[in-house]
């Protein structure tokens, strides 16, 4: 048994090496290669990326939703306080803010200058007015109108305001680059499958010789594939190397506009990069779709070949 | 060591290449098939080293039936096999070293092992200095030599040869011969096909003459018989 795992590491360690030599001998051809599954694996990790940045530039936006609740007026302060603590207490409601109705005619009269006009009034016409600011970590327009339906319904509940039309449109963007991403990401993936398939296909055509070979001399179909799954892995390593640089690349060029852009805002927004977790992923993705690719190839064209 | 008892091989297009052969080949014997071009030497090796299947009758190889013998452990019994082919068949993209190496690489042999040994192959084809050159740069003799040494790297215990001397001259023909020799010497069963009887005649060694996929003589002593097989070559 230990004989056995020892020749078969022994092997393994002589198909690494030999496909990586292989791999070094004809340069030019395979740097091409690499370059194109680069290319392909870096597109939709750079959406990935963007999608990145832009959920964590939009996360800070979600302290700006607000719901006004504009009380019936017959509630009084009491039992608009009652309400008030009463919603603050849902699972979904982060705060609540009571803004009585003296306080909001106090304030529209100073906002409105109408302060003259406004005195001349029998009694105050503003409701209580309650702001709920929901818990969401992200903007979730499920959540959001989920909570504002249950608060419509309630009785004491004149009328409920909030002005999400710029967040639909947002989240609605937000979701179409998502599904682009996803697209473009089988796409691209199809692609380095077929990329990686074909350049093993020739591979297989230029060894037929030594393939036919190595069977008369006792190679079994696991010795003879060995070689060329490792090339397949070389092909996603290194083309996930070349994304790698590439989406870095990018970002540098990037991060300085995008940083005098944030500064006119206020902000101090930065973009951010893949980090160690998601570089893993990409190593992880280019490995698994060069094996994959070399893999179908092999399994479609090596066992055809017979020794004669 | 090799036994075939009934054997018959037709080709899917209905060419029938072998027909009712009954062999015997024991262990460390080295025998010579001759015959025309076409007449089923090559057929008979093939099926040996199953390359290609018998279609009826039996053939029992180092105590297996190849017939039972399913396609996954194909290779593993190839390895009990060393072949050597007319033209050669190395690998030109490599070493000397590397083409020699290569049945041991297979059996997972490791590094000093595998150099230890394809040394002494080379040596013992006269061709250790060109350990680091490559086929190309090599004569005719020295590459069928270097198959050879390939055949024989992996110490199997049986030896086929299609026309081994086929592209060769006389005299290295018959340096090829003696070196088949001494590989029988220490035990190798050794089965070569040749049409050229006029050289294996001289080897003192059992001859089976095929004709159309049958044999049609096999002599246990060639010497007593040769003028027999001779006569009947002219015929064929």
């Amino acid at each position: 048994m230990k004989q056995h795992i020892q020749t078969w590491l022994k092997q393994h360690a002589h198909a690494f090496f030999f496909s990586l030599g292989q791999y070094i001998k004809n340069p030019i051809n395979n740097i091409l290669t690499t370059f194109v599954i680069g290319i392909s694996l870096a597109f939709p990790v750079g959406f990935y990326v963007f999608l990145n940045n832009v959920q964590i530039l939009s996360s800070g936006w979600d302290d700006s939703i607000e719901i006004n609740l504009f009380l019936d007026t017959t509630i009084d302060e009491e039992q608009a306080n009652v309400f008030a603590n009463r919603i603050s207490k849902r699972d979904d409601v982060a705060e609540t803010i009571l803004i009585n109705k003296d306080e909001a005619l106090a304030e529209y009269k100073k906002l409105s200058g109408l302060s003259g006009a406004l005195d001349v009034l029998d009694e105050n016409p503003f409701p209580n007015v309650i702001l709920v600011k929901p818990v969401f970590v992200d903007i979730d327009e499920y959540k959001t109108t989920k909570l504002i339906n249950e608060l419509e319904v309630m009785p004491e509940i004149d009328d409920v305001q909030y002005d999400n039309t710029w967040i639909k449109r947002l989240i609605h963007i937000i979701d179409i680059v998502k599904l682009v991403t996803f697209i473009l990401s089988v796409l691209l993936a199809i692609a380095v499958l077929l990329i990686v398939g074909n350049t093993i296909r020739l591979s297989i055509y230029s060894y037929r010789h030594e393939i036919e070979i190595t069977k008369l001399f006792g190679g079994t179909d696991s010795f003879i594939q060995r070689p060329f799954l490792y090339s397949g892995m070389w092909y996603g390593i290194f083309g996930s190397v070349i994304a790698w640089f590439l989406i870095a690349g990018s970002i540098q060029i990037l991060s300085g506009p995008i940083e005098n852009l944030s500064n006119l805002y206020a902000g101090d927004f930065q973009l951010v990069g893949l980090g160690v977790i998601n570089t893993l992923y990409l190593f992880g993705i280019g490995v698994l779709l060069g094996l994959l690719g070399s893999w179908a190839s092999v399994k479609r064209y090596l066992y055809a070949i017979e020794a004669k | 060591m090799i036994q075939f008892a009934n054997v018959f091989m037709a080709y899917p297009s209905g060419n029938k290449a072998l027909q009712n052969i009954n062999l015997n080949i024991d262990k460390g014997e080295m025998v010579y098939v001759s015959g025309r071009s076409g007449a089923g030497k090559s057929t008979l090796l093939k099926l040996i080293n199953l390359i290609d299947r018998h279609t009826r009758g039996q053939i029992i190889v180092k105590g297996q039936n190849l017939e039972r013998i399913k396609k996954n452990r194909v290779s593993i019994f190839r390895r009990n096999i060393g072949f050597i082919f007319q033209n050669h068949r190395l690998l030109n993209d490599r070493t000397i070293f590397d083409n020699v190496a290569l049945p041991l690489i297979i059996a997972g042999n490791n590094h000093q092992e595998v150099k230890r040994r394809v040394q002494a192959a080379l040596d013992k084809v006269d061709l250790l200095s060109k350990i680091n050159s490559y086929p190309m740069e090599l004569s005719g003799g020295e590459q069928q030599r270097i198959g050879v040494a390939r055949a024989v790297v992996h110490r199997p215990a049986i030896l086929l040869a299609d026309e081994p001397t086929g592209n060769l001259d006389p005299t290295l023909s018959w340096e090829m011969m003696k070196l088949f020799e001494q590989f029988n010497q220490v035990g190798v069963t050794v089965l070569i096909a040749s049409h050229e009887l006029d050289m294996i005649e001289h080897m003192k060694k059992r001859i089976i003459i095929l004709n159309k996929g049958r044999i049609t003589n096999s002599t246990e002593e060639p010497l007593a018989n040769l003028q027999k097989i001779k006569i009947e070559r002219e015929i064929i």
